[in-house]
């Protein structure tokens, strides 16, 4: 069936919220307004308002009651609106939700699944375009998912509300149009990094709103005769190591692609996997493409530059290949 | 003053109960010298009656939720001293498995959830239980408690907002000992009169002398039957005073001497036996014997957590995640 990412989101919490009654979407704007990015249409008049909560401006204090309320029996879907505005709520995230487990001696887990959109390119300027998936990806306690394809959008939210710790799920703004066909058996794992072409040439390895970016560019090296194989991380804590060195053993080369600013980035961490665990595999010094290290900048012909491009993706494989 | 309104064992319960947060504390103390205990210790001596008063207004089905200072509470809440101690210890029979120490105490079986380290910290989760039991159709309260400090934070602001928006069952107990770590309230805060802050989100409040466990005790009934109701959330500021440092490391210089034992004067142990004494509730033998119990309960406990197991490194990574 042909359908978007937004209404495969739309689709996956309906389904959690017709199927768990302890399942209730909580965050700013998800219930009159139908959700930021319209997500949540239509939920308010079917579910009522004690389950399609709009929350105040207030990201600390409902991400934090997120997690009282997860404590208290409850399987909370928070949305907060952007990655942007998660910031103004990480001391609940990391100080509470991630370490609770751990600081009560096992004694507690926090079912809480967060949802944001991330990412740039739609001209929003600094404060609105951050990727920071890997802020998140380095906190032990948390799962953190990038679903970058219409059936990890409509099968990754079952699995992250039946994992009993705490999940983050970051949504691509860039990807809420993006159209594709969602086959019958759309179930998946939230565990698996998965190979999404491939190739024998060069490992691209990347995830989220970059995966579109990197297929193309796949698709116009292909024509110029070099085969990429793309990995798509899917999930970025914990990361799917043993796929990334299997593909490493096929292709022997690799460039990473990642929308976050290059310095500690989810990509060096990659790298530095590959070089541990694929030293001896290697042909190549390991690339990546990331964002410039500049604050997103509103001018369209200056945030085009500021992040990777198709064009950026194709000439690194070239340099890296040699081809 | 009133004559104290509750029987003789009621009241002999609140004494003892104080007892046991002061000479378990105390002992404490001794052992952070000897370096048994390390890490941050937080004591709540000087305010004992808050938590004295205020638990024994809730029942078993409500939920707690305190900040590092928050030995006294987890001890009346039930948790008992021998897991405390072996928590401070960090032994792996400790509460929270030696993982946590002494700010983070936890206790899935009284339903203590800490033991929280960043103030203000447990306000939105106390939020966030409440709703859970509204939307269960609980009769649950969930009490939280934080210092005047965390007034100044967005989480007490936001928690607040969030409570009496929704009509949440969350009892706020202010412990309002005047200094946030050695920041005097008036050169922190604009607005000094927390009652009047927690007013601006339309909860009723209730100011009380958290040096007087009687005081504390009526003041918290009224407030968890508010609450219990299903009225909505309570902020109750308990006006007491910390005898202590801060935390081990704190010189105290910023408060002077002649204040605490100003202070000192109302402490709750000696106010309230003398009270209970003068009304013919309590006689010497019976201070000294209940003195002595909870003097064992300590050194029992001590004897416990030092003969408690050490938690093998190779464990290190578990309780990070659940295991699947």
């Amino acid at each position: 069936m042909k359908m978007s990412y937004r209404e495969a989101v739309r689709q996956a919490m309906h389904e959690a919220l017709v199927a768990d009654p302890r399942v209730f979407l909580m965050g700013e704007d998800v219930g009159k307004y139908g959700g930021a990015y319209a997500c949540s249409k239509g939920f308010l008049e079917e579910f009522g308002p004690e389950r399609i909560r709009d929350a105040p401006l207030s990201e600390l204090g409902f991400v934090g009651a997120g997690i009282g309320a997860a404590l208290g029996g409850l399987r909370p879907i928070v949305e907060v609106m952007t990655v942007n505005f998660s910031l103004l709520a990480l001391d609940q995230i990391v100080n509470t939700a991630a370490a609770l487990r751990h600081m009560s001696g096992g004694q507690f887990s926090v079912p809480l699944v967060l949802r944001m959109a991330t990412g740039a390119g739609r001209q929003l300027a600094a404060q609105h375009s951050h990727s920071l998936e890997n802020w998140y990806a380095h906190i032990p306690g948390i799962k953190v998912l990038a679903p970058a394809t219409i059936i990890d959008a409509r099968g990754m939210l079952g699995p992250a509300l039946a994992d009993p710790d705490p999940v983050v799920i970051f949504e691509h703004a860039q990807l809420y149009n993006m159209e594709g066909d969602l086959p019958d058996d759309w179930r998946c794992d939230i565990a698996t990094a998965a190979v999404r072409r491939e190739g024998t040439d060069v490992s691209l390895i990347t995830y989220g709103g970059s995966l579109p970016k990197v297929l193309a560019a796949a698709e116009q090296l292909a024509a110029e005769g070099i085969a990429a194989e793309v990995i798509d991380l899917r999930v970025l804590r914990p990361l799917d190591s043993e796929t990334i060195a299997a593909s490493l053993r096929r292709t022997h080369k690799a460039v990473v692609v990642d929308e976050g600013w290059k310095s500690g980035s989810l990509a060096a961490e990659v790298m530095a996997r590959i070089v541990e665990q694929c030293f001896f595999e290697l042909d190549a010094p390991v690339a990546r493409v990331c964002s410039e290290e500049v604050p997103i900048p509103y001018a369209k012909h200056m945030e085009e530059a500021a992040l990777p491009q198709v064009p950026k993706i194709v000439a690194s494989v070239k340099q890296v290949t040699g081809k | 003053m009133n004559p104290v309104p509750y029987d003789k064992d009621f009241a002999q319960k609140l004494l003892f109960d104080m007892l046991r947060i002061r000479r378990m504390e105390e002992k404490c103390a001794e052992l952070y010298g000897a370096q048994k205990i390390r890490g941050f210790l937080h004591l709540y001596i000087g305010e004992e009656a808050c938590a004295a008063g205020a638990l024994h207004a809730l029942a078993p089905e409500d939920n707690i939720v305190a900040t590092y200072r928050e030995h006294g509470h987890a001890l009346l809440r039930g948790v008992t001293m021998n897991a405390i101690m072996a928590e401070m210890f960090g032994k792996q029979s400790g509460c929270s498995r030696g993982r946590g120490g002494s700010m983070h105490l936890f206790d899935a079986a009284t339903r203590f959830y800490g033991g929280n380290a960043i103030v203000g910290g447990g306000l939105p989760l106390a939020a966030g239980f409440g709703l859970a039991d509204k939307l269960q159709k609980r009769q649950a309260v969930t009490a939280v408690f934080f210092g005047e400090g965390a007034m100044a934070e967005g989480a007490f602001h936001e928690s607040m907002n969030l409570a009496a928006l929704w009509r949440l069952p969350v009892l706020f107990c202010c412990e309002n000992n005047l200094y946030a770590m050695g920041t005097a309230l008036a050169r922190s805060e604009a607005q000094t009169d927390l009652c009047a802050k927690a007013a601006s989100y339309a909860v009723p409040t209730l100011k009380t002398d958290g040096m007087d466990v009687v005081a504390v005790h009526e003041a918290a009934k009224l407030a968890v039957a508010h609450v219990r109701d299903g009225l909505g959330p309570f902020f109750l500021e308990l006006q007491t005073y910390r005898f202590r440092a801060h935390s081990m490391f704190d010189p105290e210089l910023y408060r002077d001497k002649t204040e605490v034992e100003e202070w000192k004067t109302r402490g709750p142990l000696h106010t309230f036996s003398a009270r209970l004494k003068a009304e013919g509730k309590l006689t010497e033998e019976e201070f000294l014997a209940l003195d002595a119990r909870a003097n064992a309960e300590v050194q029992a406990a001590v004897d416990f957590a030092e003969a408690a197991e050490w938690e093998p490194a190779e464990d290190l990574l578990r309780d990070v995640v659940t295991p699947a």
